[in-house]
């Protein structure tokens, strides 16, 4: 594991008007763990002048008010609560479910699976399994609206981004790097593999939920054709079903 | 019930406030206008709340007329003012009789221009907000034919001013460190700070291009970098040494790394800044940019005792007579 238990946690000014407390330097399962259960005890504690707490992969970044609260005392505050419990063990999130979502992978609806394939090392027939298969968790929201980060990929997916964007993917895309995979809510240019088409539609601003996917959910994409999904286009999530997991 | 309608638009005019805060975590960043100084001179124009939604063009204005007479003010970037065949002073409040039609042209300098009317835009709000966030796909530009509907006005007086500032030519903007600055060798760092970037044309609610005049400022490994959350006012340096400062439309977590972020109380300055303009980077300690921004929301809050009254041209009045000169001296609520 790269994270040196003398460096993280960690608290760095992000901006004027932030505090990053940081897990750990790369992706981690335990860093991810425990990203979402801090920034759960942050919002309990519900201090004045902090106006937003959000998670990220590894990390908590508050939003606060500098002139309210300075980066000195929020900092000691962030450090005395860091230090009461095993941050890394801590559980997941209560309320998570498990989300079934139809996907084509390859085909004109994602050309760079071959691309992907080959950077990994795998087959196409064996990167279909290889993703199909893996059960993912998010660890994030971010990006866009309602987009998860998920992972984490068997090794083989350790590939970087690419070092020119992909003008636009498609609402929808499943794209891949470094052991993650992202599902995109809106057609955007990336610097990552577009491997998988979905029908789901993450971010319905009019609904009373608009957000389907939480931090700490787990998905699995499972391998349908492009007529199937065609057929799905009509529901807003695409086919995709869930059920929660019992802790 | 008073409402605006819009007969002619520029291509990215919309409604906005100060934005959306708190749905980080939904991967939705702020939003709101580019330039929020501009909201608060608005409001304190029309001595009225700095949350009421108020119209922003970017680049080029429009035409419109209101059903009712209604107090608006115009502030941002500079641009030529039309209503009743009368140029109407930028950076002021004026009275917009029912039916008269006010045209807006193109930036004088700058890149954002707004619109502020009396009572404020009682347009759709979605996620505690009515401004359009296009890069989410909340809410949408704003084409000729639109009618907005707006608030009541509790408000009164017209016919003040507020002197411009300087923040819509370029120049330099303070930013500190942040979390991913290390990324970057000092010498990296420092060329940074050294360099005279022109704003690119590529620009727009959500980032704006900087064209550094040789090389860019790529750190080792950056196709590796940890994807971290982002903030307006952070400066991205994408895969092909690129800068970017991200804005209020922005998304909420990037992968490529950033060298440093744009102080809250200078990014109006850097949304302004119009295509071509000149712009410098200039470190500061976190303590200076705490003072900074201190010094930045009093002035703020203070905005309302800077009002002065709009002194007519005569030589530009051609109905001079018409006019009531006594009551156009008068600031509104003298008792506040």
């Amino acid at each position: 594991m790269s994270r040196a238990q003398s460096d993280f946690p960690r608290v760095m000014p992000a901006g004027v008007t932030g505090l990053l407390v940081s897990f750990d330097s790369t992706l981690s399962e335990p860093g991810n763990r425990a990203a979402l259960a801090f920034r759960a005890a942050v919002v309990a504690e519900a201090w004045d002048g902090v106006e937003e707490v959000s998670s990220s992969l590894v990390s908590v970044l508050l939003r606060f008010d500098p002139l309210h609260i300075s980066h000195a005392e929020l900092s000691s505050r962030l450090t005395r609560l860091l230090a009461t419990r095993r941050w890394y063990e801590a559980a997941l999130p209560a309320g998570r479910r498990f989300w079934r979502v139809p996907t084509v992978f390859g085909t004109k609806a994602a050309p760079q699976l071959e691309e992907a394939a080959a950077a990994a090392g795998l087959s196409v027939a064996e990167a279909i399994a290889s993703l199909s298969q893996a059960r993912v968790r998010v660890e994030t929201i971010g990006f866009a609206p309602g987009q998860p980060y998920l992972g984490e990929l068997p090794e083989a997916w350790d590939i970087p981004r690419q070092s020119q964007l992909t003008d636009r993917v498609p609402e929808g895309a499943l794209v891949v790097a470094i052991r993650q995979l992202v599902l995109f809510s809106v057609s955007t240019p990336t610097g990552w593999r577009h491997v998988g088409q979905t029908a789901i539609k993450l971010f319905q601003p009019e609904a009373a939920d608009p957000f389907v996917l939480r931090a700490g959910d787990e998905v699995q994409f499972f391998q349908t054709t492009p007529e199937a999904l065609q057929n799905m286009r009509r529901d807003p999530l695409g086919g995709a079903t869930s059920e929660r997991i019992r802790p | 019930m008073t409402s605006l309608t819009i007969h002619s638009a520029g291509p990215a005019m919309s409604v906005q406030d100060l934005g959306r805060s708190g749905l980080l975590d939904a991967g939705i960043s702020r939003g709101g206008a580019a330039d929020r100084l501009a909201i608060f001179e608005g409001a304190a124009l029309l001595r009225q709340s700095p949350e009421l939604p108020v119209i922003e063009m970017m680049g080029m204005g429009g035409a419109f007329s209101v059903n009712t007479d209604c107090r608006i003010a115009l502030t941002g970037a500079p641009m030529r003012a039309v209503a009743d065949g009368q140029e109407l002073t930028w950076n002021a409040s004026h009275l917009l009789s029912a039916g008269t039609r006010l045209s807006i042209g193109g930036c004088r300098m700058g890149s954002y221009g707004y619109l502020h009317l009396g009572g404020g835009v009682d347009g759709p709000r979605a996620l505690g907000s009515a401004a359009t966030h296009l890069s989410a796909g909340i809410g949408k530009v704003l084409a000729a034919g639109d009618t907005l509907p707006i608030g009541p006005d509790g408000g009164q007086g017209t016919g003040e001013l507020l002197a411009q500032d300087d923040r819509f030519e370029g120049g330099t903007i303070r930013i500190v460190a942040s979390f991913q600055t290390a990324l970057f060798s000092e010498q990296e760092q420092a060329r940074f700070a050294a360099t005279h970037f022109k704003r690119d044309a590529r620009a727009n609610r959500m980032g704006v291009r900087l064209t550094p005049p040789e090389g860019g400022f790529a750190p080792p490994d950056g196709r590796n970098v940890l994807s971290e959350v982002i903030m307006p006012g952070d400066i991205q340096i994408t895969g092909d040494g690129t800068p970017f400062v991200l804005m209020s439309e922005c998304q909420t977590i990037g992968g490529y790394p950033r060298i440093g972020t744009v102080l809250p109380c200078d990014l109006p300055r850097v949304a302004q800044t119009p295509a071509g303009g000149s712009l410098r980077f200039a470190f500061v300690s976190l303590e200076e940019a705490v003072a900074l921004e201190r010094a930045e929301a009093a002035r703020r809050k203070d905005l309302r005792s800077q009002l002065r009254p709009l002194i007519r041209d005569p030589h530009r009045m051609s109905n001079l007579l018409s006019y009531n000169l006594i009551s156009g001296m008068i600031a509104g609520d003298e008792f506040e």
